[in-house]
């Protein structure tokens, strides 16, 4: 059992605070994904549980050993990281078996270890090798290997995808997910791309300023994130968001006049007259004939587009609501010209009403 | 440019002035003036040492210049006893000095890039000994050990370490230490300047690597720092070698190649040729057999920084 246990953990340069008091418990096997703008202290936390960072204040243990006061190579983790970080004098075999080297394993053992972790990682051509002799995508996998040899009790990734191009990015993605169905450990991955934390994550912490926003499956992220900035930070086209203020008639009057009904989640946390905003996916407003039809109440919309983004089964349009620009999402697209005004179908019990001032989500 | 003007020479209105005259290519006028100063600082004299060094020049006797003597200089050379003893002191005093300007160098090296406070304070005092002529370090260091009234006995006797004088620059090994510890308190600051810079230009990330992959301090620097530092060390290596193997200032003004010619280095050798027996044509001789030294150690550190490079991946050859 490899439990990561973080408890109010603060980290601290000279007098600026960079990390506020996290707590957080990682169970055995889980990957996690610490995901947040850079400079939100995801970084900073994992190079902590690392012991690559002092911990100002709190307490990691990892198993049931409080780590604060040993060095890295006592607390058995691997890590990857960004810039690859491989041994440049050393060839990729030299590199896998450099941790067991360092432990006086027998050389056969090592032998024995290097192959099968070449093995899982398709790099068995590539073990004569110097790192300047590799794509990028294949020093990634021979830092990937690097961590499986070690057989730690946890796996630390910071930001292991961020210098691959995109296709490759897509790829590797794969291989981190298979890689954590075969080896099955506790995975701990730092990225500020929503898109691996969705795809990667068992469960996702979302943070900023130091500080944990929100702590969920990726689904429960995505459906009910706490405040505004996990609903814009969260999903691609991020969430719209439109200023309105609640009337005394369940409704919620938007700046030109419009008028939508409150969705019936957030009805019992408004008052009438309270500044709000009111947020609504992409995926959620939809030309009418180009959506699909959900049941539950449906609100009709005249927009004028201003911009479309084809992508193919599905063309993202920019139109203008309540003075602001909103995205939807057509499926079955058909062209549309700029400056036509459609016919939309918005999902009322999909939406959402955050609190004006601060951002929080209005939810039973 | 090139182009342009060859368009203008071939252009048929400058055929039709029958101005076909051939001019040299402009690539060498203008390589000309380089060519010209390089001549006259570097080839002439180069031409003309060699030449003297078939001939019995004395500056004494100009004349003697004209009198070819075919190899006699170099045969003369090859049966010296007292130049090959200068030539073996000037490669075990230039590997004595190196290793340990190499050793502390890498020390104080190690323990600045630990300082974070002030580490630039450090870093300027550190090139001091570099600012001094070594002039001035020989006599500074004559003074120091000299056996009457010199730091180092005084020290010693005031310690209650020793009650003798000890003979720093008369006793022949004594002096030999004195010159090579004078050398190495002047230089040691070029092998940690250089060092630092290595340590700096190290990656971050395989030093953490390392740290997570299980090595120790000593671990980490054994195979990980070290080997990033190699091309660094070989480029100072190779500077200080030939800079070591030039020795002249600090060994005379300290001992004058003596006692009785027991610190006796090449150029001190050669310079007393030259100079005070005034036989030029025999000292020009000496010089060349001791530039196949220094073109040994540049050869042979400079193959171990390319491959020091090549180990890191930064291509083959530099």
């Amino acid at each position: 059992m490899t439990e990561v246990t973080l408890n109010r953990v603060v980290k601290r340069y000279g007098k600026h605070e960079a990390v506020h008091g996290v707590d957080l418990k990682i169970h055995d096997g889980e990957f996690l994904v610490l995901v947040g703008p850079s400079g939100c202290g995801k970084s900073t936390t994992l190079r902590m549980i690392a012991g690559l960072e002092d911990i100002s204040d709190g307490e990691i243990s990892i198993g049931n050993r409080i780590v604060n006061e040993l060095p890295p190579r006592e607390r058995n983790i691997s890590m990857v990281f960004q810039n690859y970080a491989l041994y440049p004098h050393m060839t990729v075999c030299e590199n896998l078996g450099f941790t067991l080297r360092i432990a006086k394993q027998p050389e056969a053992e090592i032998e024995k270890a290097v192959k099968k972790a070449a093995g899982i990682l398709g790099l068995d051509g590539l073990l004569e090798r110097k790192p300047s002799e590799l794509s990028g995508g294949e020093r990634q996998r021979v830092a990937m290997g690097r961590a499986i040899v070690r057989r730690p009790d946890v796996f630390l990734f910071d930001e292991p995808l961020s210098n691959l191009d995109a296709k490759l990015r897509t790829q590797m993605r794969v291989e981190i997910k298979k890689l954590h169905h075969r080896v099955g450990n506790t995975i701990i991955y730092v990225t500020h791309d929503q898109v691996e934390a969705m795809t990667l994550a068992d469960r996702i912490v979302l943070m900023r300023d130091g500080h944990i926003v929100q702590v969920g499956t990726p689904m429960e992220l995505f459906n009910n994130p706490v405040n505004t900035f996990s609903a814009t930070f969260i999903g691609s086209p991020p969430m719209n968001l439109i200023d309105g203020v609640v009337t005394d008639v369940g409704t919620i009057i938007l700046r030109n006049s419009l008028t939508v009904p409150i969705p019936a989640v957030a009805r019992k946390q408004v008052v009438s007259g309270q500044q709000v905003q009111f947020g609504f996916r992409a995926d959620n407003l939809m030309p009418i004939g180009h959506a699909v039809e959900e049941p539950g109440e449906l609100a009709n919309l005249e927009l004028p587009v201003s911009l479309t983004e084809p992508l193919g089964t599905e063309t993202l349009l920019f139109a203008e609501l309540a003075g602001q620009e909103v995205q939807a999402k057509m499926l079955n697209p058909r062209p549309v010209q700029p400056g036509e005004t459609i016919a939309f179908h918005l999902v009322l019990n999909k939406c959402h009403v955050f609190d004006a001032g601060n951002g929080k989500a209005l939810r039973d | 440019m090139a182009k342009h003007l060859r368009v203008f020479r071939h252009s048929p209105e400058h055929r039709k002035k029958g101005t076909m005259r051939r001019r040299l290519p402009e690539w060498f006028v203008l390589l000309l003036p380089a060519f010209i100063i390089m001549a006259a600082v570097v080839l002439i004299p180069l031409v003309f040492s060699l030449y003297s060094s078939f001939t019995p020049y004395k500056l004494t006797r100009p004349s003697t210049l004209w009198r070819w003597i075919g190899t006699a200089n170099y045969e003369k050379i090859l049966t010296d006893v007292k130049f090959w003893a200068a030539f073996g002191r000037t490669i075990l005093f230039l590997t004595i000095a190196l290793n340990l300007e190499l050793l502390f160098g890498l020390l104080i090296a190690l323990m600045v890039n630990k300082v974070t406070l002030g580490q630039r304070t450090i870093r300027t005092i550190l090139m001091f000994p570099m600012m001094f002529s070594p002039i001035l370090v020989g006599f500074q260091f004559k003074f120091i050990f000299n056996d009457n009234i010199g730091l180092a006995n005084n020290a010693l006797q005031a310690l209650g370490i020793s009650d003798a004088a000890m003979p720093w620059l008369v006793d022949g090994k004594l002096a030999m230490f004195s010159i090579i510890f004078a050398e190495v308190w002047m230089s040691t600051s070029v092998f940690a300047v250089l060092i630092l810079a290595g340590l700096f230009a190290i990656p971050r990330d395989p030093l953490e690597a390392a740290k997570v992959d299980g090595c120790t301090a000593w671990q980490t620097f054994r195979h990980i720092t070290l080997p990033f530092l190699m091309p660094f060390i070989f480029i100072a290596m190779t500077i200080r070698s030939l800079d070591v193997a030039r020795a002249y200032d600090i060994v005379q003004i300290m001992t004058g190649g003596g006692p009785a010619g027991r610190t006796e280095l090449i150029w001190t050798l050669m310079s007393r040729t030259g100079y005070v027996d005034a036989r030029m044509g025999l000292a020009n001789a000496m010089g060349y057999v001791s530039i196949l030294l220094s073109i040994a150690f540049t050869v042979y550190f400079f193959k171990k920084l390319s491959a020091a490079r090549s180990e890191l991946g930064f291509g083959d050859k530099i």
